[in-house]
């Protein structure tokens, strides 16, 4: 089977619908088919990546940890939208530090999360064969 | 509903509540699946459960071999030294021992 790009697109908050939830396990199960897989984070999609999310009060249950697993299914591409970020008065140091070990590079840790314009969203949803929105 | 040392289990086995686990019920779990729990099947079990509170999910087999084999040596990288161990499959029998539930994407 040939290779094809497939882009999961999350664009709701992680908590109040199943979503971001939904998404991380569709990205989970699809992995096993060893596709090229990315994520991008748009909207009040990229509050699914932000740190120390604590579900105490609203008794769901915390799966902000399960993105640091990205990395060991070679999931290693995950793009957050610039313009979302600050439109909600966040930054890069607001994000979960998620990474990947890099095989080629003697398992090296680099970082999964690519802040990009929504320009280069756009670009690179028009590379993709699959786009998948959550 | 069936229980093993009082603890409910689903109709794969798998324990209900996760916070029941204890090393009996492991024992007892792989008894009844004919194996002798050695040092080798506890490795791969506190790897799972480790694996599950970091992450929250049960590793993928793939994941799971990968890293065993980076813990524990190359030679125990690999399905026929995991399924050597858990013959049902080290995901699916692995994690019923270590309390789990089953792997996500396992089916």
């Amino acid at each position: 089977m040939a290779t094809k790009k497939f882009m999961y697109l999350n664009r709701k908050a992680p908590y109040g619908t199943v979503y971001a939830l939904e998404s991380l396990e569709v990205v989970l199960i699809a992995a096993a088919f060893e596709q090229d897989v990315s994520l991008a984070f748009i909207d009040d999609g990229v509050y699914q990546i932000v740190k120390d999310q604590n579900t105490d009060g609203i008794g769901m249950k915390n799966f902000s940890k399960t993105y640091h697993a990205l990395g060991d299914y070679d999931i290693n591409q995950l793009f957050v939208s610039a313009e979302s970020l600050k439109e909600r008065g966040l930054s890069a140091d607001d994000l979960m530090p998620l990474v990947y070990e890099d095989e080629d590079d003697d398992w090296a840790e680099k970082p999964s999360v690519k802040i990009v314009s929504n320009a280069e969203l756009k670009e690179l949803m028009s590379e993709q064969d699959v786009c998948l929105s959550f | 509903m069936a229980d093993i040392l009082g603890a409910e289990v689903d109709e794969e086995g798998f324990l209900v509540n996760l916070g029941d686990w204890n090393k009996e019920i492991a024992v007892e779990m792989a008894k009844s699946d004919d194996i002798d729990l050695s040092e080798e099947h506890w490795d791969v079990i506190n790897f799972l459960r480790n694996y599950f509170e970091e992450y929250q999910i049960a590793p993928a087999v793939r994941v799971l071999t990968k890293a065993i084999g980076k813990q524990f040596g190359k030679e125990k990288g690999n399905s026929k030294y995991l399924y050597s161990l858990f013959p049902y499959g080290p995901g699916k029998q692995g994690c019923r021992f270590a309390g789990l539930p089953k792997p996500t994407g396992c089916i």
